[in-house]
């Protein structure tokens, strides 16, 4: 995945979405990303899952509380989510998706700039989002280790790496 | 000064000092995979064709589905056992033998370790002075391969305790008390580290409760020091520390904390339904009719759980209108208890004790709670779902509170069973 400027259009979420309403445990039998896209965020409205494709995520405060199932983070990647930016995280989740090569930002502040259907860019090495107003959003910058990680694809694509399998 | 999370983080990374907010790679000492998010990353592992360098230090627990309730559970744990066999994993725990995290803390897990499991609940272990957290699958599979993991050093945050525990209240009431000032997120990333003079009013089973439920708060892991209590512990598991060696996990000295709880004022708090945060003191839900109630789980299914549950039921009997349902935390606590007068007493007070595992906390066996029931809890979590039915009321409480509320048949305050 390259990295340097990711663009998208925004869809707003709220605080608290849980690792439930993203996928529910009903899913779990499956992990295949595509087959658990057609139900991502499906617990917050039957007619997300088609509605994600090339979307930025822009949400509140402790995005992906709840369990440590990875299969939330596929079925966000199966829907063609592109980024994640929040006010904050709950942390498995964190990891979870840097792992599987979803860029996840924290941006506190940012749920009130932006509105459904915005276009926004992420510029990773400014550590910047251009809003649509033209103003640059700062956010802390996200560590080379992890952008490393998931420019690579992910933890197991570094794995393969690391340990000569590609 | 330098929280105990640190510093365990900078000598497992092979530095002498870190700071929060560092992104370091430590090496792990010990993996737990559990038959729930296990598939995944033996998954992982089969696509990648790569060896276990350390299939030794790998702990593989068929405890979410234990017995299994269905063929596909039943499948999930042919392939867990075939894959210990394949990969030459020499600990899995079959179905009967308990939860992950209570079997760890029976003399697997030491002070000092950096230990990983794909459960939330892995914070547990951080009552033994150990760095404990949960994660997702592909990072247990990436550990079992490398032995190592990277981290962000988590930001701690400092809960002084002092006073002392009264004999009525417990760890989860604590840790019920704390969570409700926090709130769900109020720990999110942080390292929780409880010090001050009221840990020597904390036995290992309070604490063990409080690290574990301390994930509810969003944290990353809890820890306790190094002292007379912890080593006391392994002392009785048979286990000598090497003290000398540990030294840097004893009490830091800190000079400004984040919070102070005197454990002198903690009283029998309830979680309301749908999140342990939720918690309130037991007076406001008093009286709230129960269908069903649990001592059971990582967080309050230990023989110490038990044992005030057997002290408050002796002689009395569960109301006709409650099931109450004991499951303990693992073939070891079920023994003792067995041996020690404790599952008599339950039985012939009308509970049902079920073989070891996580039961119903999970919502996949021994007691899902239906439609419309109300349940009240010693488990780890009371959100939307989790236990069985989403149309279910769950409050969760300590081993004592339920106890008492299943001999009225409603939530009740256990001090009137603990003079």
């Amino acid at each position: 995945m390259d990295l340097k400027l990711i663009e998208g259009e925004v869809k707003v979420l709220g605080d608290n979405i849980d690792t439930d309403v993203i996928l529910p445990g009903r899913y779990l039998i499956y992990t295949d990303p595509e087959e658990l896209g057609k139900h991502a965020l499906e617990g917050l409205d039957p007619d997300l899952p088609t509605q994600l494709k090339g979307k930025i995520i822009v949400a509140g405060r402790n995005f992906g509380c709840g369990s440590s199932r990875e299969h939330a983070v596929l079925a966000l990647i199966g829907a063609g989510v592109k980024a994640i930016v929040a006010e904050s995280f709950a942390r498995i989740f964190y990891r979870n998706s840097i792992n599987r090569g979803l860029l996840v930002i924290e941006a506190p502040g940012i749920k009130d700039k932006v509105k459904d259907g915005d276009k926004i860019v992420i510029d990773l090495e400014r550590s910047c989002i251009s809003l649509p107003s033209g103003e640059c959003f700062h956010f802390r910058p996200i560590g080379e280790e992890v952008i490393q990680i998931i420019e690579m694809g992910g933890l197991i694509e570094k794995l393969k790496r690391e340990l000569g399998l590609m | 000064m330098q929280s105990l999370t640190a510093r365990i983080l900078a000598r497992a990374s092979g530095k002498s000092k870190v700071e929060p907010g560092e992104v370091v790679i430590a090496n792990v000492d010990k993996i737990v995979l559990t038959d729930a998010t296990g598939p995944m990353a033996v998954d992982i592992l089969e696509k990648l064709g790569v060896r276990l360098t350390h299939p030794a230090d790998v702990y593989i627990f068929l405890d979410h589905y234990s017995p299994s309730p269905s063929i596909s559970a039943s499948n999930i744990h042919i392939r867990l056992r075939k894959f210990a066999k394949a990969y030459r994993v020499p600990n899995l725990f079959d179905v009967g033998e308990g939860i992950s995290h209570q079997i760890m803390v029976e003399g697997i897990v030491r002070p000092g370790e950096v230990v990983v499991g794909a459960d939330s609940h892995t914070t547990q272990y951080g009552a033994l002075a150990a760095f404990a957290t949960g994660v997702g699958s592909s990072e247990a599979a990436y550990a079992m391969v490398m032995k190592k993991l990277w981290f962000k050093v988590p930001e701690p945050l400092f809960i002084k305790l002092t006073g002392s525990l009264p004999p009525y209240a417990s760890g989860k009431d604590v840790i019920l008390s704390i969570l409700s000032t926090l709130g769900p997120d109020g720990a999110n990333y942080r390292a929780l580290e409880f010090l001050g003079p009221g840990l020597k009013s904390l036995s290992m089973s309070e604490r063990l409760t409080i690290a574990n439920m301390s994930v509810e708060g969003g944290a990353k892991n809890a820890i306790f020091p190094l002292d007379d209590i912890v080593i006391g512990y392994f002392e009785e598991l048979g286990i000598s520390l090497d003290l000398e060696r540990l030294g840097y996990l004893k009490e830091p000295a800190i000079d400004k904390f984040d919070y102070t709880v005197d454990l002198s004022t903690i009283e029998p708090m309830v979680a309301k339904p749908h999140n342990p945060a939720n918690s309130v003191p037991v007076s406001e839900v008093e009286g709230v009719k129960i269908d069903v109630a649990f001592i059971a789980s990582c967080a309050n299914g230990k023989y110490e759980d038990l044992v005030v549950a057997s002290r408050i039921l002796k002689g009395r009997k569960v109301s006709k209108d409650v099931r109450l349902i004991v499951t303990p935390a693992s073939k070891r606590v079920l023994v003792k208890a067995l041996q020690d007068g404790l599952i008599q007493i339950l039985l012939e007070a009308g509970a049902i004790v079920t073989p070891p595992g996580c039961g119903a906390c999970f919502g996949a066996n021994l007691g899902v709670v239906g439609d419309y029931e109300v349940a009240i809890s010693s488990t780890t979590r009371n959100f939307t779902g989790r236990m069985g039915s989403p149309k279910a009321q769950v409050y969760l409480a300590s081993p004592a509170t339920v106890a008492a509320s299943a001999i009225e048949g409603c939530i009740a305050d256990p001090r009137r069973y603990l003079r």
